[in-house]
């Protein structure tokens, strides 16, 4: 693989939390426009994979590199990372009472894409059309971010802001836990329309494949204790999902 | 390095810090005796009845120990012997600014308010130490009746009026604040609605104090006659000094049947100013007092607006945010008595403490036995922003008929990691992030302020967490 064809590199990653090491050495490269999966039980290290890659303060790095485009994240924060194009969407976001979604959206974008993309009616247009698709009615504006969401509500609105936001990089941490088949299905479409054609990646984490019969991924990464253990195409979500995670372990 | 710059640097970015050069006209040697307070009385030149009371106000004052709640170490370094009790600046209080000494009219071009009457403000006092040194109200409102002048202005041309309100809500032995202004007051805003009249935009009064170790006593008389409606809003400056400057106001509302009061604060005082100020309103039958009240500045504030409610089916309401910061402490809450049936109140408190400041909500609400079918509502919130910081509540409730509907709530959070990291990680620095988080607290406050205001204390508070990441 060129260096130019990567977007994501992820090389030798060792990383914890209070000296427990958690990632012990992992191996990644993604490339633009391809969606890959790493799956895993829980414990396997898949929410650190997720926090590292976006910065967050808690996690220590001991090893390794995390390389988005050529430069090296690991010492920039998680803010300035956003503005480099890596997205989070969490497994648990965080309520923040009194910070309208509207607002906060608008504010989001004009930090992430510039000022002058969350001005006037191209920014408004491409907000309800993103929201018609996600099913989210328009009173959700003047509601407070993540402040009395039902599971599925918080997913939709990661979702929402994934498509506003126009990452490089998107990382979805369990992003189908909690939701029903109709919300596993309109959440996969956003993540199609927002990384499908273009020359942005998605790195999907899930413990289980139901995700990924809607949004078909390039390549399956298996997280086992801290190593990606097995790679392969979309055939591998597949084995796991009939197979279970033990048979990786005698292999 | 001089005193001024050493206290700026303290208070970090208070945006309204400076100073100008005082040119005063009249100005008192430091402190107090009945001889200034009769000098004031006389320089004013007031009928007798008003000298009377202001020196019977003196005495008790003096007598009067000093309170024994609020921060009572940082009360007993009161020097009330190091403060100048009358200081005027000005000869007269103009209607037009551009008669307004330049100096002046420039602080006050500064802090906005000439743009802010033009825009959206129904009249304006502008008082400067001692002074009114402006005062303007919209025509149609004069038209109407309504009457909007400066205290002194008002006792001149109205005495029968003051004379049957004053000290009516707030007595001069109330506390030994209250005392203090009386003897000393001088300024303030003097409002008289007429029965039926929809004042529906605000009228502002803001209070500056400009010169070093000056005692603001401003006093306040607003009366909304029946079916009647007024909104008042107050802001205060001070420039940041290195000694302290002392502000003690009395606020005296009085809501006449089915009238309306809303009475909002932005007190945005230097960190070098004693704010001890008394507010309290009467509410007759079905009328209604809103107290909303934001304070963000000084070194010591002690203020808990309050609501009689006297008449049946009256309504009190008193919504709050204190931010205290490095070497602050807001001592503050609500009083609301029902003393009247079918009387229903609502508090709603929130403070958030920062860099070792100190928030204590405090409040007080009764029922009194005969009042039937009371509903009362106190939520207070604090949100604490670092280790040294502190935050205590002090909720009383009386309540001596078992009629009435009492909801309390009480939290006390802090700002996680996890809510700071989801904000950052939508492109926001960690500033930016805690400004996020401060500003939806203080939310239910700001949405019932004026845009101008809300947008403008939304700025202030960003101000404040810059530089607060270690």
């Amino acid at each position: 693989m060129s260096g130019q064809s990567t977007l994501l590199e992820i090389n030798d990653l060792h990383a914890g939390i209070d000296g427990n090491e958690i990632l012990r050495g992992i191996n990644l490269k993604i490339g633009p426009g391809e969606i890959h999966a790493i799956m895993g039980r829980n414990g396997s290290g898949k929410t650190t994979t997720a926090n590292v890659i976006m910065g967050h303060p808690d996690f220590d790095v001991e090893k390794g590199d995390v390389i988005l485009e050529g430069e090296s994240l690991l010492e920039l924060e998680a803010w300035e990372r956003a503005r480099k194009g890596v997205f989070l969407s969490f497994q648990y976001p965080q309520a923040v009472p009194g910070l309208q979604v509207g607002n906060f959206l608008r504010k989001s974008v004009a930090s992430i894409r510039g000022e002058d993309e969350a001005k006037g009616s191209v920014f408004r247009e491409e907000l309800t059309s993103a929201m018609e698709s996600l099913d989210i009615p328009r009173s959700f504006m003047s509601r407070y971010v993540n402040d009395g969401f039902s599971g599925g509500e918080k997913k939709r609105f990661e979702i929402l802001q994934l498509m506003l936001l126009k990452p490089r990089l998107a990382v979805l941490d369990e992003t189908d836990s909690g939701l029903d088949i109709d919300g596993i299905r309109t959440v996969s479409e956003g993540v199609n329309a927002a990384i499908r054609g273009t020359d942005s990646a998605a790195l999907i984490i899930t413990h289980y494949s139901r995700i990924l019969e809607h949004v078909q991924p390039d390549m399956v990464h298996v997280l086992l204790d801290g190593r990606i253990v097995a790679s392969g195409g979309p055939e591998l979500a597949t084995k796991l999902e009939v197979r279970g995670y033990e048979w990786l372990k005698e292999e | 390095m001089s005193g001024d710059s050493e206290a700026r640097e303290a208070v970090g970015e208070y945006k309204a810090g400076w100073h100008d050069p005082e040119n005063s006209t009249i100005r008192f040697d430091f402190g107090l005796s009945e001889e200034v307070v009769r000098q004031i009385s006389e320089l004013k030149e007031e009928p007798e009845w008003m000298t009377d009371i202001r020196v019977k106000a003196f005495k008790h004052f003096s007598e009067r120990p000093m309170p024994t709640w609020g921060n009572m170490s940082m009360l007993e370094e009161i020097d009330f012997e190091n403060i100048c009790y009358y200081l005027k600046s000005s000869d007269s209080t103009e209607r037009d600014w551009e008669d307004v000494p330049e100096d002046i009219r420039n602080t006050f071009e500064r802090l906005g308010i000439p743009e802010a009457e033009q825009k959206w403000l129904s009249g304006v006092t502008a008082q400067y130490e001692s002074e009114a040194v402006y005062h303007s109200i919209r025509e149609d409102l004069e038209k109407q009746g309504v009457i909007f002048l400066d205290m002194d202005s008002g006792l001149k041309e109205y005495p029968e009026i003051v004379k049957k309100w004053f000290c009516s809500v707030v007595p001069y032995s109330d506390n030994k604040f209250s005392a203090l202004n009386t003897a000393v007051w001088s300024g303030g805003s003097f409002i008289y609605v007429p029965e039926g009249v929809h004042v529906e935009m605000p009228v502002q009064a803001y209070f500056r104090i400009n010169a070093k170790n000056m005692g603001q006593f401003e006093r306040t008389l607003i009366i909304a006659d029946k079916g009647s409606s007024i909104h008042y809003v107050e802001g205060c400056t001070a420039p940041s000094y290195s000694t302290d400057s002392l502000h003690s106001a009395v606020v005296e509302l009085v809501a006449l049947p089915g009238s309306h009061i809303r009475y909002s604060t932005i007190q945005n005082w230097s960190s070098n100013v004693y704010n001890l100020v008394t507010k309290r309103g009467i509410a007759h039958e079905d009328a209604k007092i809103e107290w909303v009240d934001g304070n963000i500045g000084s070194k010591l504030t002690m203020k808990y607006p309050a609501v009689i409610l006297k008449g049946e089916g009256s309504h009190a309401e008193v919504i709050s945010v204190a931010y205290s910061g490095e070497g602050q402490h807001q001592d503050a809450g609500a009083k609301i008595h029902h003393l009247a049936s079918n009387t229903t109140s609502k508090i709603l408190s929130k403070s958030i403490s920062k860099n070792g400041g100190r928030g204590t909500y405090r409040g007080m609400v009764t029922v009194s036995p005969k009042a039937d079918n009371c509903k009362l509502n106190v939520v207070c919130d604090a949100l604490i922003l670092d280790e040294g910081s502190r935050s205590d509540t002090y909720p009383t409730m009386e309540v001596a008929n078992p009629s009435a509907r009492c909801e309390h709530e009480a939290s006390v959070s802090k700002v996680s990691d996890d809510q700071l990291f989801y904000l950052m990680s939508r492109g926001h620095s960690e500033e930016e992030s805690l400004a996020m988080i401060v500003n939806g607290f203080f939310e239910p406050f700001t949405r019932e302020l004026p845009m101008e205001y809300a947008v403008e204390l939304n700025q202030l508070m960003a101000l404040e967490m810059e530089g607060s990441i270690g």
